[in-house]
């Protein structure tokens, strides 16, 4: 466990708390990523506020490495599975109609046992692929 | 103001995925993968989104409508059916496969990675085909 980072994990994780409080409290929108993205590629209606929110989701580590300097963070290799993996989030975060923010931090924040259900289901989905093929 | 409201939440969402670490899809799986050598941060974002979440929630709740916004959009549907739990299978066994999900997948767009941008690629592919094609 030489990797554990509680205190960068829990601040971030507030911060992730903060930004879907503030579209709830402005908007009275759900800050569920997968569906305000696709909403705002494929939906022509209240397309404006969800470009925008998608543009901050590309500014926001942006402006955190004008004052964080030494950020340094993974990202994957282009292969098959990359391109699969891809593939099956969007398929699975369109059917089940929420990814880890909208199902795993709002669904579970107002206690809904759709989104809590869908969180079981895709955590332990990810726990078995990742436990057997890394 | 909507679309200022709109560009601050997705602003500290995504500064929240970098600094929690959720960005890193090699910390994600280190966390999803309990065979190797297991780091439970993400089971702390987790914690710290919920409890500010919850929290304000409660709070928000008691308000009749949005600040800048007529209601509240929150889905209405309470079922547990096969949509759902079909799609989160296909979600999880995807985050399973490389440790992104679509949040810090498309926060990490910036650093110009063309794996990050093939993975967000085939997504839009995804999202475009389950919207064609809806499970029943």
């Amino acid at each position: 466990m030489e990797n554990f980072t509680p205190f960068s994990a829990l601040f971030g994780g507030a911060l992730i708390g903060l930004g879907a409080l503030i579209l709830m409290l402005g908007l009275g929108r759900i800050a569920g990523i997968s569906g305000i993205v696709s909403q705002a590629l494929f939906n022509r209606n209240d397309r404006p506020w969800r470009l925008a929110f998608l543009l901050g989701l590309i500014a926001g580590p942006i402006t955190l490495s004008l004052f964080v300097t030494d950020l340094d963070y993974s990202t994957p290799e282009l292969t098959s599975t990359t391109l699969l993996a891809g593939l099956l989030v969007g398929l699975g975060t369109a059917w089940g109609s929420g990814c880890t923010s909208g199902h795993g931090i709002c669904g579970i924040g107002r206690f809904s046992v759709r989104s809590i259900v869908a969180t079981l289901v895709f955590m332990c989905a990810g726990i078995v692929i990742a436990t057997l093929f890394h | 103001m909507s679309l200022f409201i709109a560009f601050i939440s997705g602003i500290l969402l995504a500064i929240g995925i970098t600094v929690s670490g959720m960005i890193d899809p090699a910390k994600v799986l280190s966390f999803l993968d309990l065979s190797g050598n297991w780091d439970p941060s993400l089971a702390l974002v987790m914690v710290g989104a919920l409890s500010v979440y919850v929290s304000g929630f409660a709070i928000i709740k008691r308000n009749k409508a949005p600040l800048f916004a007529s209601d509240f959009h929150v889905p209405a549907t309470k079922k547990i059916d096969r949509p759902l739990l079909i799609g989160a299978l296909i979600f999880g066994i995807g985050w399973g496969l490389i440790g992104y999900c679509p949040g810090p997948a498309i926060a990490a767009l910036s650093t110009g990675s063309i794996g990050t941008i093939g993975f967000v690629a085939t997504m839009i592919i995804g999202w475009f085909i389950a919207r064609k094609v809806p499970l029943a």
